[in-house]
């Protein structure tokens, strides 16, 4: 296998990963590009703007909801994720290892919630927040995204689940582990895999979700990012807010390129330093 | 809706501490103990998700069978099916299923193969792994509405670098083909990454060692993807084609921002949309989105019938 790390591979390997970034970010760019053009020159159709500027940056944390707005998302992205993993990681060791019925009618409706069109989930969804005091906090809004995280999150586990070696498992019960042992340390390493390809899912979805955020907040309690740069107006009455839309959303990208940074090397760690190599 | 494949032969090998031979009335100690076990680790998840849309997915059923329009509240009443009956005679409903339609098959496709390409090199990449993988979910970690407003402004005559691309006085995105062709594109290159991430994963599950061996038998790369990584990564391609395929479906913030639903790009969500909050007619909308509800109930019906004993919920096969 001496030959697969030569150089000829290498430079093979240095041009499919060069096609994958052009591919994912020129578009970014783009975005990025319109971030730094001043008003003046914003719709010239420039790839590469003539002149830069950071007045779209200055103005994005000039808005003061945009700041609060920064830490609601963070802060009810990453709650939402840990307990939809936690939640899910449980359904799914059921349903993927344990006999009991109704694990059928489980997958079922877990799968309707997923098909249900949410738009017209949020009307009823705010008139029971209104009533029991969740509207415009943030448990009213991680309560949803777990919800409609956990369908996806259930799914993906079982799969995963599913293709682990039991022997394994079978092993630490004979050594005299109790089931809930078993699970916790043979089963969660080797799922690793999935449970944090998952997790990276539910975070990027808690983050980029409009729909519930703008139904169910309104003050800087609980208003999240993508509703703030919703609600974003130009710098004067009658410039549109163009560059600073572009501005916020290259900012909110950030937190995403350091959570999957952070995650990435998980997804293969699970299984090839893991116990079951050989 | 999960397929409970009979349990093959294999099965009575590793089957977990029995008891679940048909006729027996009694449980073993065993198989009592595993139903407990089983109950306490779904209950969250189960009581999460009926508290939070039992009430919202019924009322919603239950407006699709009013004649309930908000401009004229009073004349709120018991309609029966008749709205369902408005809609599925309605043309506007049916070029807007046969436009979702067609996204959906178009953009799932392209994204499967782009998606597995994405993955493969994800996975075997020797230089720059974690920047790569890193890059790659970019796309899908960018808010969808921004993203969608970029191609827009990229592609309008003017503001847009793409659009100067294109011979003079071309606007891509005010004719009907060409438009779909954008918002699919859109579509692909946001939402690929959520398919190359579930299918990196399902890569990860495939050991090394199985593909050596299949290499010193003398299979070629080809031979390898198509007779031992793909049949391995079955779940994991289940998992990716459907939850893709029911977003797909429902797709709306692209065309919302590409086009407007202009000129024939409408999709069914668009049309939901516009009843429930431009035209305030709740029962007509909530009636398109139990039908669109429908649409994707059954095409998850058919994934799942074709992948079979690969579906979550079946029982597991003893798989080693």
């Amino acid at each position: 296998m001496a030959a697969a790390t030569t150089g000829a591979a290498k430079s093979k390997w240095a041009v499919a990963n060069t096609l994958v970034l052009i591919y994912a970010l020129v578009p970014v760019l783009w975005i990025v590009s319109l971030s730094f053009k001043p008003a003046s020159s914003i719709g010239d159709g420039n790839f590469i703007p003539r002149e830069w500027t950071l007045e779209n940056y200055t103005q994005v944390f000039g808005v003061s909801l945009f700041t609060s707005a920064l830490v609601n998302s963070i802060g009810i992205a990453i709650i939402a994720t840990v307990l939809a993993v936690v939640i899910g990681t449980m359904a799914a060791y059921a349903i993927a290892r344990l006999r009991f019925p109704g694990k059928g009618l489980l997958v079922g409706v877990s799968l309707l919630i997923a098909m249900f069109p949410p738009i017209s989930l949020v009307s009823p969804l705010f008139d029971i927040e209104r009533a029991i005091g969740l509207f415009d906090t943030w448990p009213g809004l991680i309560l949803p995204y777990i919800t409609f995280s956990l369908p996806l999150a259930i799914y993906t586990l079982s799969a995963f689940f599913r293709e682990i070696p039991w022997e394994l498992e079978k092993a630490a019960k004979m050594d005299g582990a109790t089931p809930l042992q078993a699970f916790r340390s043979v089963i969660v390493p080797l799922a690793a895999p999935g449970v944090f390809t998952t997790a990276i899912l539910v975070f990027i979805f808690c983050w980029n979700d409009f729909l519930f955020a703008i139904s169910l907040t309104s003050t800087e309690r609980s208003q999240t990012a993508t509703v703030a740069i919703a609600n974003f107006t130009g710098a004067s009455e009658f410039a549109e807010p163009t560059g600073s839309i572009a501005a916020a959303a290259v900012l909110l990208t950030i937190p995403i390129i350091f959570f999957v940074l952070f995650f990435q090397r998980r997804i293969v760690a699970g299984l090839t330093s893991g116990a079951v190599k050989g | 809706m999960a397929v409970q494949s009979s349990a093959p032969a294999a099965e009575a090998a590793t089957a977990p501490a029995d008891g679940h031979r048909q006729g027996k009335p009694q449980l073993s100690e065993g198989a009592r103990a595993e139903r407990r076990l089983a109950f306490l680790l779904c209950a969250p998840a189960v009581f999460i998700m009926v508290a939070v849309t039992a009430y919202p997915i019924g009322y919603a059923i239950w407006l699709s069978l009013q004649r309930y329009d908000l401009r004229f509240p009073a004349d709120q009443a018991f309609a029966g099916l008749s709205n369902y009956v408005v809609v599925l005679t309605s043309g506007y409903w049916w070029s807007a299923f046969l436009v979702t339609l067609l996204i959906t098959v178009i953009s799932v496709a392209i994204e499967f193969v782009l998606g597995l390409a994405l993955a493969l090199v994800m996975h075997r990449t020797i230089v720059g792994r974690g920047l790569t993988r890193t890059v790659v979910l970019i796309p899908y970690g960018i808010v969808t509405v921004v993203a969608a407003f970029s191609w827009q402004f990229a592609w309008t005559p003017d503001t847009g670098y793409l659009a100067a691309l294109l011979p003079d006085g071309s606007a891509p995105l005010t004719g009907q083909a060409s438009a779909i062709a954008l918002i699919i594109l859109a579509e692909v290159w946001k939402t690929t990454p959520f398919m190359a991430l579930l299918l990196l994963a399902g890569l990860a599950l495939v050991p090394d060692d199985l593909l050596k061996a299949a290499q010193v038998d003398g299979a070629g790369p080809w031979q390898r993807l198509t007779q031992i990584i793909l049949p391995m990564m079955k779940p994991a391609i289940l998992v990716a084609l459907l939850f893709r395929t029911l977003d797909a479906f429902r797709i709306f913030d692209n065309i919302y921002i590409l086009t407007g639903g202009s000129n024939g790009t409408g999709s069914v969500s668009m049309l939901g949309y516009n009843n429930l909050f431009r035209a305030f007619n709740l029962g007509i909308g909530s009636a398109i989105s139990v039908l669109i509800f429908i649409a994707v109930a059954i095409i998850a019906f058919i994934f799942i019938k074709l992948f079979g004993a690969a579906a979550p919920g079946s029982d597991p096969d003893g798989r080693r």
